[in-house]
């Protein structure tokens, strides 16, 4: 079962917030709309969905 | 885990304190607020991306400073309301409107329909006197009331930014902030 971080991209405001505190460099804005994960370096950490102020980030897990 | 590289821009924090410190004592600095307002519109534009939010805005920076590193927020999650579209879009259009009365105030005073007025106001309603941050005839009296304006715009929503990051998160005031919301709707535009 891998963890990783899922956006909702309709409430993202693109803010950059979860770029800042990524430390895997995983997650980066897509074209100024809304964040996107990169699932192969994404742990799932979840230090983007507690730092995301718009309440749009969660941790998931697939399988 | 490698540390992150800092970058010059990871300073950036700094600059909202220089700038307040500036219009501080001379308001004519408060036009280098204009960087803010062009920069993160031309980006989204002519870039169709919104790095000055996501790299250069010093407000965030700064935010995220207080509020995360130096843990002067709350850290709650952001009340539900301003998150919505509707307020994200109506706090645009008041935004706006103010900042279209800021600039047919400048044209009263640069037409002498109206004195300068050396005040800054706060929260669109409390005028504080500044008066010791402009000395008479040193600009043309629309420059400086334009500049007294444009503090009272910087001032106002920094504040709010800070009220909104000790209740909630760091960088709450990114959800509802006029110039992101401008921004993020060019990119979904160009997109």
């Amino acid at each position: 079962m891998k963890r990783f971080a899922s956006v909702n991209e309709d409430r993202c405001v693109s803010c950059g917030a979860c770029t800042q505190v990524c430390q895997r460099q995983a997650i980066s804005i897509y074209k100024g709309c809304f964040a996107r994960v990169d699932r192969e370096r994404c742990v799932g950490c979840g230090i983007c969905a507690k730092t995301c102020p718009a309440g749009s980030i969660r941790v998931a897990t697939d399988g | 885990m490698a540390k992150k590289v800092q970058h010059w821009y990871d300073y950036l924090w700094l600059w909202p304190i220089i700038y307040f410190v500036l219009g501080f004592f001379n308001i004519l600095f408060a036009w280098l607020g204009m960087i803010d307002f062009m920069v993160p519109v031309l980006l989204a534009l002519f870039g169709g991306n919104k790095l000055f939010c996501n790299r250069y805005c010093g407000r965030g920076l700064l935010l995220a400073k207080l509020g995360g590193e130096w843990k002067w927020s709350r850290n709650r999650a952001t009340q539900e309301f301003l998150v919505a579209k509707w307020f994200r879009f109506g706090f645009l259009c008041f935004f706006m409107a103010m900042f279209g009365n800021m600039l047919w105030q400048t044209y009263l005073v640069a037409a002498q329909a109206q004195s300068l007025r050396e005040v800054v106001t706060l929260l669109w309603m409390f005028k504080l006197p500044w008066a010791w941050a402009y000395t008479a005839g040193s600009s043309s009296a629309w420059v400086a009331q334009y500049a007294f304006g444009f503090y009272s715009v910087m001032l106002t929503s920094m504040l709010l930014g800070l009220v909104v990051m000790a209740l909630f998160k760091p960088r709450t005031w990114c959800t509802f902030c006029p110039m992101g919301t401008m921004t993020q709707m060019i990119c979904k535009m160009k997109k």
